[in-house]
């Protein structure tokens, strides 16, 4: 697997990500510059998360429009695989290559925590090695988290299994007290119509390792290295 | 030089929890007659234009591809 992650001014998560890609897939990633538009070659582009722009007018509005967006864009036309974590997944709704918004969380706390994921379906590439339901752990950081979209928005991704994870109780249920940052419908992550584009808020890279304290994040890198392996 | 003011406001229904908090910090100054608070963002832009016309429709579009996020907020734009 041939991973790129993209650095923007203003982003701290790239070196995470980049040690949990190394870590699975043997292969240092890219490092690709917001200003760079060859993305020839990659396999995977990763936005990672970090505070893109200083967050300036809304978290993500400016990296949304920065040069490199156009390629990973282009990408992921292509049916090239995105993976945006936190602010990654806020760069990818406001770029409008995910539906909805995140909004400031609705207890107005910078959330830094670990919170529990279920996941919706195992059938893609990114989650081919958790079970259908399974509950992983990870960890958020994060002031703008609260996923939001209008109700047809939210119905649509439902119904057409695009919701990815959902924050959960350790046993897997859904309920508001697991929902830490006031998502809509517990929603934590969704995909794209092809299955090919997931943005997530909690950060499944931090969790690669036994000695990050655990390796609930693992799964989902290996899946991506198995999909993606050539 | 024309001056345009745009004014972004989250869509009503959208939760503004900073509204809130305002609202509160104001009940417990005493201002006990506070109803709902929203907050948003006034952005001013200087425009090298001389027909306010043509002034609002760029600033129109800005705020379409920029300035407010068009899921979740509402914008106004003024020409002066």
């Amino acid at each position: 697997m041939h991973a790129a992650v993209v650095v923007f001014p203003g982003i701290n998560r790239e070196r995470d990500m980049a040690i949990a890609l190394e870590k699975t897939c043997g292969r240092k990633p890219r490092m690709v510059w917001h200003k760079e538009t060859d993305l020839s070659g990659i396999d995977l582009v990763v936005l990672p998360g970090g505070f893109s722009y200083g967050d300036y007018l809304r978290c993500g509005a400016m990296a949304a429009q920065s040069p490199v967006m156009r390629a990973v864009r282009a990408h992921a036309e292509r049916g090239g695989h995105v993976l945006g974590v936190c602010n990654g997944f806020q760069i990818l709704t406001e770029a409008g290559m995910l539906p909805g918004a995140l909004l400031r969380n609705a207890s107005l706390r910078f959330l830094s925590m670990d919170c529990h994921l279920r996941v919706e379906r195992a059938d893609t590439d990114f989650t081919r090695h958790y079970q259908r339901g399974q509950v992983f752990r990870a960890p958020l950081a994060h002031g703008d988290g609260n996923y939001f979209a209008d109700d047809a928005t939210l119905d649509r991704l439902e119904g057409e299994g695009l919701v990815a994870l959902r924050y959960a109780t350790p046993d897997g249920a859904i309920v508001p007290e697991a929902n830490l940052n006031g998502s809509a419908r517990n929603i934590a992550g969704i995909y794209t119509p092809n299955l090919r584009v997931l943005g997530l808020m909690p950060h499944p890279e931090d969790l690669v390792d036994p000695l990050m304290g655990g390796t609930d994040g693992k799964p989902l890198f290996d899946g991506l290295v198995a999909a993606l392996a050539a | 030089m024309i001056k345009a003011t745009v004014t972004v406001m989250l869509k009503d229904g959208v939760l503004d929890p900073q509204g809130k908090a305002i609202g509160h910090a104001l009940h417990g100054l005493g201002f006990g007659n506070v109803g709902e608070v929203r907050a948003g963002k006034v952005i001013e832009l200087e425009l090298a234009e001389t027909d306010p016309g043509r002034a609002r429709t760029q600033a129109e579009d800005m705020a379409r591809k920029l300035l407010a996020n068009t899921v979740i907020e509402s914008f106004k734009v003024e020409v002066a």
